[in-house]
């Protein structure tokens, strides 16, 4: 049963479509959760030290936290590996490129793979820089997130990493959501709109949602 | 009118090809798109030289052996096979430039000819119904729900020419796939294979090596029968349905 799915480019495009659907179930909530350091840096790092005791006093310290992890990276690796495949397969299925050739994919299908790569870079800079702080600006402080939020965000490379990778969420998501709705069956004549709909929805939602948070720190509305 | 072509000629599948330029005057605006070509190779007869070798059969849009990729789209500018392409899709002093069918899984065997086999194979794998031989079945044993039955036939319109092959930057074949899967799957007639059907279907498809979808819609825009992109999206739910009641 793995196998079939892992040996079927239907399959493993349902594999991407499911961890594709996981991440941005994932995102919605990281956004909603940002939106709190507008609300000052209590609030902000309180959120910071819920998500170490989540889930308690069932579960011991960070096992919640640990959980969600696991989850997220098996998702990403999946999802990578699997756009990684079926690409080397496409491209080698179409060899020749045609003489008389013309683009007629939208902007956000044809950027899927480099967009799928900024996007990978990014989750490896971001984690690097406000998880384990190792590329930090400045001083990294454990449990004082908010202030390491501000930090990055007072380096102008540290803003035009971040926006630049949110612009290619934003687009990932477009066309992401929307295949995840065919890959997995769900979308139809009657549904598309409603489809086509939320998935530009969720974009424009995520992509303003998390680029509110440099601008808020760029403006000094967040300091 | 008078046009300019630009031809793919390659000798032989071991042989690279390269696009030949040839000038054709007194094209009428009614002469279908092969009928052109059918002039040119009069001409290229006369002269001497090796006329363009091109597919074709019925000439009325039904069987799918005509195959030309025409300034780029797969059987040219209309939603409509090469052969009912008309020279009043163009302009006096146009140029043309007519290619094969590309994708690794479809190789060129002379000019604009391709070998297109590996359909064949992906049908055999289950694009078929178990059925008693001998004397035909009573007309109304079997009902079909009239929806059903314009389901099937809206799949079973596809005419295996492989435009969505030749328009899918993946060189995949998802839309011809899941328009014979579609087809018989919605019938009480296909039902007993319904499972192995998409699933070796599908497999075949993979083993011919044509690439995946990545839902560009490409193959639904070039396809001349109008196949719809969702027919894609109805067999990726046929499949997950089947491996759920199929242990292999
Ligand atoms: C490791 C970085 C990533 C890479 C390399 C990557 C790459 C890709 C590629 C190549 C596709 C297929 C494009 C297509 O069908 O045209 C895809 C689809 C998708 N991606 Fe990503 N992506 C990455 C990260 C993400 C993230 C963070 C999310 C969550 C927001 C996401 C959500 C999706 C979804 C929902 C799909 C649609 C899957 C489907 O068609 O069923 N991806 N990705
Ligand atoms: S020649 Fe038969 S469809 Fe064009």
């Amino acid at each position: 049963m793995a196998s079939t799915f892992w040996q079927s480019t239907v399959g493993k495009k349902i594999v991407m479509g499911v961890t594709g659907l996981i991440m941005i179930g994932y995102l919605v909530v990281h956004m909603v959760a940002n939106a709190k350091i507008f609300f000052g840096p209590e609030e902000f790092n309180a959120y910071g030290h819920w998500l170490r005791v989540m889930g308690a006093p069932v579960l011991h310290h960070e096992w919640g936290l640990w959980g969600a992890r696991v989850i997220l990276l098996t998702s990403v690796i999946l999802h990578g590996v699997s756009a990684y495949q079926l690409s080397r397969r496409d491209i080698k299925a179409r060899p020749e490129k045609y003489v008389h050739s013309k683009p007629r994919m939208s902007y956000a299908t044809r950027t899927m793979r480099w967009g799928g790569v900024i996007l990978g870079l990014f989750i490896v800079w971001h984690v690097l820089d406000l998880t384990t702080g190792t590329v930090h600006s400045g001083g990294f402080q454990e449990g004082h997130p908010y202030q390491n939020v501000v930090d990055t965000f007072s380096t102008w490379y540290g803003n035009v990493i971040y926006i630049v990778a949110m612009l290619a969420m934003g687009m990932h998501v477009r066309h992401g959501f929307w295949s995840a709705a065919q890959t997995l069956g769900a979308g139809n004549r009657t549904r598309d709109r409603a489809f086509k709909a939320l998935a530009n929805g969720l974009a424009i939602v995520l992509t303003v949602g998390f680029i509110s948070v440099p601008v808020g720190v760029m403006t000094g509305v967040v300091s | 009118m008078k046009l300019t072509l630009r031809v793919w000629r390659q000798k032989n599948a071991d042989t690279p090809g390269a696009m030949a330029t040839y000038e054709l005057d007194g094209v009428s605006q009614d002469m279908s798109f092969l009928e052109m070509l059918d002039i040119l190779n009069e001409e290229l007869i006369v002269k001497g030289e090796e006329p363009v070798a091109f597919d074709h059969d019925c000439r009325e849009g039904i069987c799918g052996a005509c195959s030309l990729v025409i300034n780029g789209d797969a059987h040219g500018p209309e939603r409509t096979t090469t052969c009912q392409l008309h020279m009043r899709s163009f302009k006096d002093g146009d140029t043309i430039d007519i290619e094969p069918w590309r994708a690794s899984a479809f190789p060129v065997i002379k000019d604009l000819v391709v070998d297109r086999s590996a359909f064949d194979r992906v049908i055999q794998a289950g694009g078929y119904i178990t059925a008693p031989t001998g004397s035909a079945p009573e007309a109304h044993a079997t009902p079909v729900p009239k929806a059903d039955a314009d389901y099937a036939f809206e799949h079973a319109e596809c005419i295996g020419c492989g435009a969505c092959v030749a328009a899918c930057p993946n060189g995949a074949a998802m839309l011809f796939t899941s328009a014979k899967v579609n087809h018989l799957n919605v019938l009480p007639q296909g039902s007993p294979e319904r499972e192995t059907r998409v699933l070796d279907m599908v497999s075949q498809m993979d083993a011919e090596g044509f690439g995946g979808c990545t839902l560009t819609g490409e193959c639904a825009t070039a396809c001349p029968k109008g196949i719809p992109l969702f027919s894609i999206t109805s067999m990726n739910k046929e499949w997950l349905r089947a491996t759920r009641k199929v242990k292999r």
